[in-house]
């Protein structure tokens, strides 16, 4: 059988030493009226057999679209070390640090990635990663709650609609009163967010990007969540953080981001990785595992988890959340990533990035009946109004190999025309060129 | 070793895509923007390539190490499953894609995988159907109980209360609380759940009991079948922490027993790589009772036999995750299964259960094995006790030391807390006789020397990267990043 070492007589062996003749008489405890019904399973198959059955599965894929699709998830380039370093099984085949002596390459990496993040986000801490950006917010919220006492939850409608989804499935039997706050033509209305913050609110929660690609500088509204004794919480894009203003220059109390910008490929929809960052006060209240540095008995440096009173295994229901893996290797990918690329790689990238999206708007509101929803700055993502339905139009560009962008209709009332376009260092111009055609006829 | 961020040179390139021209305050206003770049290291390619080998090299992992962790199935994981979830058809995918009305038919074979995958898990646990949407272990148990929850909800049953032994892992108390229930622990009996005391705990504000089988000592719940029994009684529901699926597949299914709600670990179970912390893989399998309240999406199977994305299920609790599940580890489960087949996974338990009572048979001369006639035999793993060393001063954590120091991963240690100096030893079913005989020699060796002279296994691990580190200053002075320059 694949994998298992034993040959024949060696199981003899290890059955006499146990003093048992069969290895049913190991099973003995499972009692004749708990075996299974069945277990009709396909015959085992070869490597080869399944490698070929899974490669003929991966053809019928169609991953040549050139696509303009975003909302949260992008298609960046992947430089070939990441892979070499992630393939180091010493990183890969081993499990949560819980040995520190032995698993030091794990515990330095997640004390990098660590500060890494708390560097692009300008905050004081970082744990060592969640699982997700919707389960980050998640998890933000929850820390809210616990830290203020209150149970009033400001969200903006700009914030992805997805984790608006996963954040209503979590909270469902919390007894919380979450409260969105609408957007006004895809801005995020801060006024009205600010107007809700009340002596009840535990937490406001925006999303910069906003979900249609508008910017903004949330600093007086965190400030008037802090006079109101309510924490801020942003979700970011975490690679456009290496050039848009910081979560922490505008005040935020949490930053949360999706890291899969940061060197991991779209793989349909993960593994992915959740960032989570606060400001000092909150550290107690932090969920999953976060990494400390400290000295062995000789004093060298070394690294540890650390803070675990906070955990499941020591607090059990009182704990501050029930995580216990996490996505480590890929927070490892995203330290990578950064690593090689460094401050000047990462804004060269989002400033290409930024530059496509905008020749893109710029060529696609030179279209007639095609408008940008608003005037707010943008980065590498942006809405456009078209004169028919965003469906009609995706219907007709993917047969033709594009995919110029989201449906906001799938999500937003209203919205049926609108479509949210990306770009990423990954288009072209002549991409851009090819969509603002096909556009173009489809409207004719 | 010096961080990376302590190796940065200033004005090094690393890997630099080509300056755009113009300037991003052409684009967006200044002060939307950071005031200064990061201070992220300034490192070339291989700067980075070689600070990550060297950590690497600093990592005890199953390819290196022996690796028995109990609870925790550090079995081998096959490379060929690395190279299938690497396929740029499945790695270039963007999970909207077949969101986008029409557009499913681009995704066909990744839909499969999933619908596949799921089939592949109900026939292996009996269950009636399947979600692969919970990220992790402990992401299951909260899906699961949501579900609970739902069922108990749309019943208009009113349950506050879910009842966890006390050698369940702490991810089932917690994961139950953070559901909004309260929970309720039971003291176990010779190492398993007493019905006494359940049924001392059962009233009509029971939602459920979180159970895992074998359980945390690595023994069968004897007293299952009263137990399902009993639960069912007050309209409760029977969750099954899949941890421990290692040691009965093909042998029981959760489903055909009774249980109602189930999750698995596929990093577990399914050999995909624990990745030093994840990711992993948490797929919640439900009987039919339980199937309307399933998160969205649900792939289905259309006559034609294209796959597709379906959300319309009134009764779902909604988005437990922003698309299908950690896809990639998804994938290489999926391969695991169709590789080993039907007679392949028989085999990994048979075997998982064999490597762990041949480890306990050498030991229990050596070690205290406590509850060890409770069941005929021990399940994938089983629990040893340091208590006689620790009256001369050997703890279970000393001894976890010293085993490193012979090249060995040491075995989960202090958990289940219900046996005092515990070592949870899980051997699975890829470590061959060799090196289960290396690690009871290496391990008899230790406990010889903690005899006579314990200061030596108190000292230990001395051949490790570093020597025990001090994890009290560690939560004292709280450096939790690297001080900025
Ligand atoms: C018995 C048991 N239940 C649940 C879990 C949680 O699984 P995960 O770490 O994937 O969240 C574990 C993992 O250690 C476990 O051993």
């Amino acid at each position: 059988m694949p994998y298992i070492p034993h040959t024949h007589g060696q199981q003899q062996e290890m059955l006499s030493t146990i003093g048992v003749a069969s290895i049913d008489d190991l099973f003995t405890d499972i009692a004749p009226e708990l075996r299974p019904k069945s277990f009709d399973l396909p015959e085992g198959r070869s490597e080869m057999q399944v490698r070929s059955h899974l490669e003929k599965l991966a053809a019928k894929n169609n991953t040549n679209l050139t696509t303009f699709l975003g909302a949260g998830f992008y298609d960046h380039y992947i430089p070939s070390a990441i892979k070499a370093i992630l393939s180091r099984s010493e990183f890969y085949t081993a499990y949560t640090p819980y040995q520190p002596e032995a698993s030091q390459g794990t515990l330095q990496a997640i004390f990098e990635y660590q500060t890494a993040m708390c560097r692009l986000m300008d905050m004081d801490y970082a744990n060592a990663s969640l699982y997700d950006g919707g389960t980050a917010i998640y998890e933000a919220i929850m820390m809210a709650v616990r830290a203020t006492k209150r149970k009033k939850i400001i969200v903006s409608e700009c914030l992805s609609p997805i984790y608006r989804c996963m954040l209503d499935c979590y909270t469902t039997n919390l007894h919380l009163d979450l409260v969105t706050v609408p957007h006004k033509q895809g801005l995020t209305d801060i006024q009205a967010l600010m107007d809700q913050i009340d002596e009840h609110t535990a937490a406001v929660v925006v999303q910069n990007p906003n979900f249609f690609g508008c910017i903004n500088d949330f600093t007086s509204l965190f400030a008037k969540a802090r006079e109101n004794g309510a924490l801020s919480i942003i979700s970011v894009y975490a690679l456009m953080q290496s050039v848009l203003k910081t979560p922490g220059q505008m005040g935020a109390d949490i930053a949360v981001a999706e890291g899969q910008s940061l060197g991991l490929p779209l793989s349909f929809g993960g593994p992915y990785l959740g960032i989570m960052t606060c400001k000092g006060k909150l550290i107690r209240q932090m969920p999953g595992r976060i990494v400390g540095k400290t000295v062995d008995k000789d004093g060298r440096e070394g690294y540890v988890l650390t803070l675990q009173a906070r955990e499941q295994h020591i607090r059990r229901q009182k704990a501050t959340s029930n995580i216990c893996s996490n996505q480590s290797l890929c927070a490892l990918q995203s330290l990578v990533y950064v690593s090689l690329l460094g401050p000047e790689g990462l804004k060269r990238t989002a400033h290409a990035c930024i530059e496509l999206a905008h020749y893109a708007a710029q060529k696609l509101t030179s279209i007639n009946g095609i408008t940008i929803l608003n005037d707010q700055p943008f980065a590498n993502e942006f809405t456009i109004r078209l004169p028919v339905s965003a469906y009609a139009i995706i219907d007709k560009l993917v047969p033709q190999g594009y995919v110029p962008g989201f449906p906001l209709g799938r999500y937003y009332q209203g919205m049926e025309n609108c479509l949210l376009i990306a770009c990423t260092e990954k288009r072209t111009k002549q991409d851009i060129g090819i969509l603002v055609e096909l556009m173009r006829g489809a409207l004719e | 070793m010096k961080t990376i961020f302590a190796k940065s040179v200033p004005g090094r390139k690393g890997v630099w895509p080509e300056e755009p021209e113009g300037q991003i305050t052409d684009f967006i206003p200044e002060n939307l923007l950071r005031e200064n770049l990061p201070a992220l290291p300034e490192q070339s390619e291989l700067d980075v390539v070689r600070h990550f080998t060297l950590l690497s090299r600093r990592n005890f992992g199953v390819d290196s190490n022996f690796y028995p962790l109990g609870s925790c199935t550090m079995k081998y994981n096959p490379k060929f499953m690395e190279d299938i979830a690497n396929l740029s058809g499945f790695t270039d995918l963007h999970p909207l894609v077949p969101q986008l009305r029409g557009a499913g038919h681009y995704t066909q074979g990744a839909l499969e995988v999933l619908y596949e995958t799921e089939k592949l898990l109900c026939e292996i646990t009996g269950m009636d159907a399947f979600t692969l949407q919970p990220l992790a272990g402990a992401h299951g148990e909260l899906t699961g109980v949501m579900l609970m929850a739902a069922y108990h909800n749309y019943k208009g049953n009113k349950k506050t209360k879910i009842i966890v032994p006390d050698s369940a892992h702490g991810t089932n108390p917690a994961s139950a609380a953070i559901a909004g229930y309260e929970v309720v622990s039971i003291e176990s009996r010779d190492g398993i759940i007493d019905p006494q005391a359940l049924k001392d705990a059962l009233d009509d504000e029971v939602a459920g009991l979180m159970m895992t089988c074998p359980n945390t000592l690595g023994l069968f719940e004897r007293h299952l079948r009263e137990i399902v029994e009993l639960v069912h009684s007050v309209d409760g529901l029977l969750y099954y922490d899949g941890a421990n699926l290692n040691a009965i597949l093909g042998k029981m299914r959760v489903g055909d027993v009774g249980f109602d709600v189930v999750h698995l670990n596929l990093h577990k179970t399914f050999g995909t790589p624990h990745g030093g912390g994840g990711p992993g893989s948490g797929p919640v399998g439900v009987n039919k009772k339980l199937e309307p309240f399933l998160p969205i999406s649900r792939v289905v199977k259309l006559e034609d036999g294209q796959f597709f994305l379906d959300y319309d299920y009134p009764f779902s609790i909604g988005y437990i995750a922003p698309f299908y599940g950690n896809f990639g580890v998804i994938l290489k489960a999926y391969a695991y299964i169709l590789r080993l087949g039907r007679e392949g996974l028989i085999r990994v338990s048979e075997n998982a259960v064999l490597a762990a009572n041949y480890l306990r048979k050498k030991l229990e001369d050596y070690l205290h094995i406590p509850y060890n006639r409770t069941c005929a035999h021990a399940m994938h793993e089983f629990v040893a006790s340091a208590v006689k060393q620790a009256q001369k001063g050997v703890r279970a954590l000393d001894i976890a030391k010293a085993l490193l120091d012979k090249g060995h991963h040491a075995p989960t240690i202090y958990f289940p807390l219900i046996v005092k100096e515990c070592l949870m030893i899980e051997p699975t079913e890829t470590e061959s006789k060799e090196t289960l005989d290396q690690f009871v020699d290496d391990l008899i060796e230790i406990l010889k020397i903690a005899e006579e002279n314990p200061e030596a296994i108190q000292e230990a691990p001395v051949n490790t990267p570093v020597k025990r580190l001090d994890e009290v200053k560690a939560a004292r002075e709280m450096i939790l990043k690297e001080q900025d320059m």
